[in-house]
């Protein structure tokens, strides 16, 4: 077993430096690094280029690094939830990439699988085929869209074992798969980890061998974003 | 003429027996609530759930389970969760049978727009262009005019484009629209609009063949 434990959150976001490119997962609030988000907030790391499919909102998530303006570009598929950003975009404070949602896992998944690049049909004739190069494949028309390349991968699961293998929960796995292996260097963080032998091999979602540091997050808030409920029957 | 409520319950009837079944923000999920309960239908939702059920009971909330438009919601009997990447495998590998979304213009080509208004609104496009690129079976649902009463079923858009030619079924407060190569093809009017209204409203090109019948819901 090749141990990937750090002590703790501090441990895990050595090397981390200004100007670098970071990938963090989640969907809206679901799914994201908390603990890693909030550790780049103490160390006040600026110039940074965030791949993740949103920003979080005003006071939670990558919201907290936009207020501080620690981040020079955000690479994203949907940012209608935050006021800041839009502000700071609209401004142009703030380089914006947006990408189709499925293009932009693809591009995470390319990083991680070894593509340099592929085709999806995705923004055809839109804004985002701009300077790209497009062909025709069986008489339909494609773009081609090339991997990330990223410093740092920030991903949340649920269970991890030492050995940095993981396993999520419900919707909260999203892009976080899809980003390990991605990046240089990929940081989980779990709300528990276990050791080696506790999880059934058949369960993993994610093998170790994408994970170079694991870690259990201290405290998950783990906000709801749209809390709707409806209303029992007698 | 049809509120929200009535466009999704329009357009709930076009769902059928065995669909996988994506639903956009706003219009399009309310379609849910009125889908015949005789058939067996499951809906996609992008950020990774297929089998979505109603939102849960008060207190019953799971912050790891949620929808495309990050409500609390429920699963059913037979969902599963996959991360984004198979998400959007289903939807660009044409797994999905139906695509059911907003749209802030459509034009008689079929091309639509729903995602940025220059220098005013600028949300994202989030699943849409992978949705509109790859669905064989597209339904827009939105209202037929804007806030300022300006048609919103045009030549050509004037907002930066979603998709390309890719828009199949429109259905409006106003009416029911398929989108042809010559144009746009008056299906049925909602109950006590007029062919005259519908025509007054469309800045497109309306393509009107013998009675048009008033929609049943």
């Amino acid at each position: 077993m090749i141990n990937k434990k750090v002590a703790n959150v501090t441990e895990a976001m050595q090397g981390v430096k200004d100007n670098m490119t970071l990938m963090l997962g989640g969907f809206g609030l679901c799914g994201i690094p908390e603990n890693a988000i909030n550790a780049l907030v103490q160390m006040n790391v600026k110039g940074l280029t965030c791949i993740s499919n949103n920003a979080g909102v005003d006071d939670f998530g990558l919201g907290l690094l936009l207020h501080k303006r620690q981040i020079k570009k955000m690479i994203s598929s949907y940012v209608g939830e935050n006021d800041e950003f839009e502000r700071q975009m609209l401004s142009g404070e703030l380089d914006v990439e947006l990408v189709p949602q499925g293009t932009l896992v693809e591009r995470c998944k390319a990083a991680q699988s070894g593509f340099p690049a592929f085709y999806t049909p995705a923004g055809f004739g839109t804004e985002v085929a701009e300077g790209k190069e497009t062909r025709e494949f069986n008489g339909k028309m494609y773009v081609m869209e090339k991997a990330f390349e990223a410093d740092f991968a920030f991903v949340k699961a649920w269970k991890g074992d030492v050995a940095g293998n993981l396993i999520f929960k419900g919707t909260a796995r999203n892009f976080n798969p899809a980003m390990c292996g991605a990046a240089k260097i990929t940081v989980a963080e779990v709300e528990e980890l276990v050791p080696v032998g506790t999880l059934d091999p058949n369960h993993i979602h994610i093998p170790g061998i994408f994970i170079q540091r694991i870690f259990q997050g201290e405290v998950y808030e783990k906000r709801i974003e749209q809390r709707t409920v409806r209303q029992r029957s007698n | 003429m049809l509120d929200k409520t009535g466009i999704a319950k329009r357009i709930a009837k076009e769902v059928k027996d065995g669909y996988y079944v994506n639903l956009g923000i706003g219009i399009p999920t309310l379609v849910a609530n009125y889908v015949r309960n005789d058939i067996e239908v499951e809906f996609q939702s992008e950020n990774g759930v297929l089998g979505m059920g109603p939102f849960p009971f008060e207190g019953e909330e799971d912050a790891d389970i949620i929808n495309a438009g990050k409500q609390t919601i429920t699963t059913l009997p037979g969902a599963s969760f996959f991360d984004s990447s198979m998400s959007f495998s289903m939807i660009r590998g044409k797994h999905v049978d139906l695509t059911i979304l907003g749209a802030m213009e459509v034009s008689e080509e079929g091309d639509i727009a729903n995602w940025k208004i220059p220098g005013k609104m600028v949300k994202g496009m989030g699943g849409a262009m992978d949705l509109v690129a790859s669905a064989e079976n597209i339904i827009v649902a939105m209202m037929h005019t804007n806030r300022e009463g300006e048609s919103k079923l045009l030549k050509k858009c004037s907002l930066p484009l979603t998709g390309v030619g890719c828009v199949k079924k429109i259905v409006t407060n106003l009416a029911v629209l398929e989108v042809t190569k010559d144009g746009f093809k008056l299906l049925e009017r909602a109950p006590g609009v007029s062919v005259e209204d519908i025509q007054k409203a469309t800045e497109g090109k309306l393509i009107i063949e013998g009675d048009i019948p008033e929609m049943k819901l």
